[in-house]
């Protein structure tokens, strides 16, 4: 059995490996292209996010964010719905956590933090929630729905950020960049190691991802989602209300993207701001998908996307390739590791591949 | 049109897919005008035989030698153009075409820009002209019968110019009346020059249609010889590898208090109609009553109402006195209700899921499997083992995701859920449909154990053998009303088929 672990995950390893070094291999014609040449630039991408304080710190800023989207997108792809709308559930989130840090400033952050990052949930959730209640009740889909949220919430976002919301100083000033007042100190996240940017919000985002593990696989109502998502009518012959169980699904997805949001405004801006997301509504699709939709795997994925991000922007200062091609390459990794799912997933393939590696004899059956 | 295939052989043919050994060194022949039977349990290798004949697979061993050369078969293409047709077990056509559009699909070949559609249809009145395959070449696919549709997939063959048909499983879907018209019409083929391979595990179809039978078992050929040979008992124990006796009801019910009631109940179906029209019945303690009906006379609105999956419009359904029409699914399930449902891949389990977290499909939400909303592992550990064993499922462990078990093993997991609750009453549809022998004998065994228990059981099925073997009582359903219930001492094949076709009064239709 310990021999079986240990030679899926070299297999795993292997298929991973492989995927990414195919995608840097048609990115580096592209540096090339751009008259760079693509193995110190890669030298760079890889080494040197890993090689300081700086670097390993910004890794898990990022990661923090990634995490949250991406067990919210676990929750609700594990139900069956496939919540593309994680960029609006952000935005909402944050501004409604932003709301509440600036309207009570003064209360201690013991009381204020979790405030915030419950406004943050409710945000992101009456988001999800809309697509949710709209998919089980109206037939509408899910992937349309919450792409067209995605508009509608930046639209309000800067609107708020811009309007009723902006710092009263841009006013002042005449500068008029939009972004909403500094918050108080009380609703900062802990600077965890000193001069750096690495804030408590990735252990919040680790605790969250084991109780999401225990909501799912130890819980009736984990139970409930997961079977509501894998088999609607089987669901439905065993008494769940397979409806309600898709709005609470996309209820509680958007509510992680939410916090996602607060986790930004708290621990690294310490307001909202235009570019608050960064793209990580989208990137949490890949971490769900790359974690496996698994809890304990979107951990680790959500730091190797962290390595990804920083690492490119590295890449991009120190040898001037052009930011286009950093987020070329983004995307060739992403879709590179996205299409090996299929070697995990096609349990035939699989085997085939096993058995030539010689890491599996042909006579085990493969049961997992 | 090819050649006509007067001699067909497949020599040692040996398949290994990892871990399992499909075929192992296989020798089978036909000639022309021969319908030869594959017969064996699910699993048995009869599939992957002829998809190395077909060309969807390659042999790691063996040759095919068609009029005594040698042939490669690596597409299904190349099968084609040798003359070999196969009608897969799920059909293969586009609902939203017509009939002509289909069988043009798979003629038009490299003549991408030109299709004469009034030639195609020629062709079709051709070939059902010619081997009496009567359809209308015109229709929607998705307004045919299986089957209409059926025959449509075996005009499509012949059609493409095959001279030997493989049937996989033609008559899974077939009413007994589409099965008896199938075999006649295969016949009429066999004598026109055509050779047929019919796969199945259905005895009865087995030998009333073939000339010849080669049985597989674990992926080698067990037997082969003359059909008529063999009666039904020594094909299934050849099959089986061991004798079988399908279970029969030996002693009539005693039980008399009711414990189903269901009372002129009315309920819409998906099309908006009336699909239960005041449909009246009584199930009592300890008795099993059949439901007979061809399908689509309200058999699956009955068993959805009954659990609380659809609602009714009217009436009242009473189990053990009191009422539970229209309450949700869970309550009636609370309330000792067990239902075995049509749909055992996607309706009674979810196929992605462990054989374990099947087994608590029911039961997840109750103490002690769960406290507080927690599932209680080392609990449903043991109790999942526990049934595994007591039912005999057969998967490599607990955590073995149920899409890869076999239907036998699929329908044990749903006995031993359902049953191992202790239901006062048990709706099962279509228990032993689509099983081989083996594993419909255990479902009876199973049934005919809980009725012993006191267990009150409606059964749905469309095989009159399976509801003569064990039922008390056949109830005859017909466009959502009983028309007639007959004990089963006077209950006969012939009376049975005459009600299920809507004609309650014998003289009357003589």
């Amino acid at each position: 059995m310990k021999k079986k672990l240990y030679s899926e995950a070299i297999y795993r390893l292997l298929i991973i490996v492989i995927a990414v070094f195919s995608a840097l291999f048609v990115g580096a014609i592209l540096l090339l292209i751009a008259k760079t040449n693509p193995l110190t630039a890669y030298y760079v991408m890889f080494t040197e996010p890993l090689s300081g304080k700086f670097g390993l710190t910004e890794i898990l800023v990022r990661a923090a964010p990634l995490m949250l989207v991406g067990l919210g997108i676990a929750i609700s792809f594990r139900s069956g719905i496939i919540n593309i709308g994680g960029e609006g559930q952000i935005l909402i989130g944050a501004i409604f956590g932003t709301f509440i840090a600036l309207t009570f400033p003064d209360l201690p952050p013991y009381i204020l933090l979790p405030l915030v990052f419950i406004a943050s949930f409710i945000g992101g959730a009456i988001w999800g929630g809309i697509a949710g209640w709209m998919k089980a009740y109206l037939s509408v889909n899910e992937i349309l729905s919450t792409i067209m949220l995605n508009y509608i919430a930046f639209q309000v976002y800067m609107f708020l950020i811009r309007g009723p919301m902006i710092d009263p100083k841009e006013v002042a000033y005449g500068t008029g960049v939009p972004q909403t007042a500094l918050l108080s100190k009380n609703a900062w996240l802990t600077r965890i190691i000193p001069a750096s940017r690495l804030h408590a919000g990735i252990i919040v985002a680790v605790v969250l991802a084991i109780l999401v593990y225990i909501f799912l696989w130890k819980t009736t109502i984990g139970y409930k989602l997961r079977a509501a998502g894998a088999e609607a009518k089987a669901a439905k012959y065993i008494g769940v209300n397979v409806k309600n169980y898709l709005v609470l699904a996309m209820l509680l997805s958007g509510g992680f993207a939410g916090m996602a949001g607060a986790i930004e405004v708290c621990g690294v801006h310490h307001r909202a701001l235009e570019s608050i997301s960064a793209g990580y509504g989208f990137s949490g699709i890949v971490v769900a998908l790359f974690g496996g939709l698994h809890p304990l795997g979107i951990i680790p994925a959500s730091a190797v996307f962290g390595l990804l991000i920083v690492g490119a922007d590295m890449m991009q200062r120190s040898v001037t390739v052009p930011a286009s091609i950093i987020l070329a390459i983004q995307g060739l990794i992403i879709l590179a590791i996205v299409s090996s799912q299929i070697f995990f997933s096609n349990i035939g393939l699989k085997e085939k591949i096993m058995i030539k590696l010689k890491l599996m004899k042909s006579g085990d059956k493969d049961d997992t | 049109m090819s050649e006509i295939i007067s001699k067909l052989e497949m020599k040692k043919i040996t398949k290994k897919f990892p871990g399992v050994l499909a075929c192992n060194n296989i020798d089978i022949y036909l000639k022309s005008g021969e319908i030869l039977a594959l017969l064996g349990e699910n699993g048995a290798g009869k599939t992957t035989l002829m998809n190395v004949l077909f060309g969807l697979y390659q042999p790691e061993h063996g040759k095919i030698f068609i009029n005594d050369k040698q042939v490669i078969i690596n597409s299904p293409s190349t099968a084609f153009k040798y003359g070999i047709g196969m009608v897969h077990q799920h059909f293969m056509l586009v609902p939203n075409l017509t009939v002509v559009e289909n069988v043009a699909l798979g003629l038009i070949g490299k003549r991408i820009f030109k299709l004469d559609l009034n030639k195609v249809r020629k062709r079709i009145e051709e070939v059902s002209k010619e081997y009496g395959l009567s359809v209308n070449p015109n229709a929607y696919i998705w307004q045919l019968s299986v089957g209409e549709q059926q025959r449509v997939e075996l005009i499509k063959v012949l059609c493409l110019g095959a001279n030997l048909l493989i049937l996989d499983e033609p008559t899974a879907a077939l009413t007994p009346q589409e099965t008896d018209e199938l075999i006649v019409l295969l016949k009429q083929m066999a004598e026109k020059g055509r050779s047929i391979i019919f796969i199945s595990h259905k005895l009865n179809e087995v030998k009333a249609v073939s000339n010849r039978v080669c049985v597989l078992r674990n992926g080698s050929l067990v037997y082969e010889g003359k059909t008529q040979k063999h009666s039904v008992a020594t094909l299934a124990e050849k099959m089986a590898g061991r004798e079988i006796y399908m279970p029969t009801l030996k002693e009539k019910s005693q039980a008399n208090s009711p414990i189903l009631e269901i009372k002129n109940v009315f309920a819409k179906g998906n099309m908006g109609t009336m699909a239960l029209d005041g449909l009246s019945l009584t199930v009592s303690k300890g008795e099993i009553v059949g439901i007979a009906g061809v399908s689509g006379n309200g058999q699956k609105e009955l068993a959805d109402v009954i659990n609380g999956i659809s609602h009714i419009e009217r009436g009242k359904i009473l189990l053990n006195s009191k009422n539970i029409a229209n309450l949700a699914p869970q309550q009636i399930i609370n309330k000792g209700m067990g239902y075995i449902p049509e749909d055992r891949m996607h309706e009674g389990t979810i196929p992605s899921f462990s054989v374990k977290e099947n087994i608590i499909m029911k039961d997840y939400n109750k103490t002690p499997l769960s406290k507080k909303m927690f599932l209680q592992n080392s609990i449903i550990e043991k109790y999942s083992q526990k049934l595994i064993s007591n039912f005999d499922i057969k998967c490599p462990d607990n955590k073995t995701m149920c899409a890869s078990l076999s239907g036998g093993n699929v329908q044990k997991v749903i006995l031993a859920r359902e049953l191992s609750r202790k239901p006062k009453m048990l709706i099962a549809a279509y228990p032993i449909r689509g099983l081989d022998l083996g594993a419909a004998e255990y479902v009876h065994e199973q049934l005919l154990e809980a009725r012993s228990e006191n267990v009150g059981i409606l059964l749905i099925s469309e095989e009159l053998d399976e509801l003569l073997d064990i039922c008390d009582r056949i109830a005859v359903i017909y466009e959502g009303k009983i028309l007639e219930i007959l004990d089963r001492d006077i209950a006969t094949k012939t009376k049975l088929g005459l009600l299920m076709a809507g004609i309650k009064n014998e003289k009357k239709a003589i």
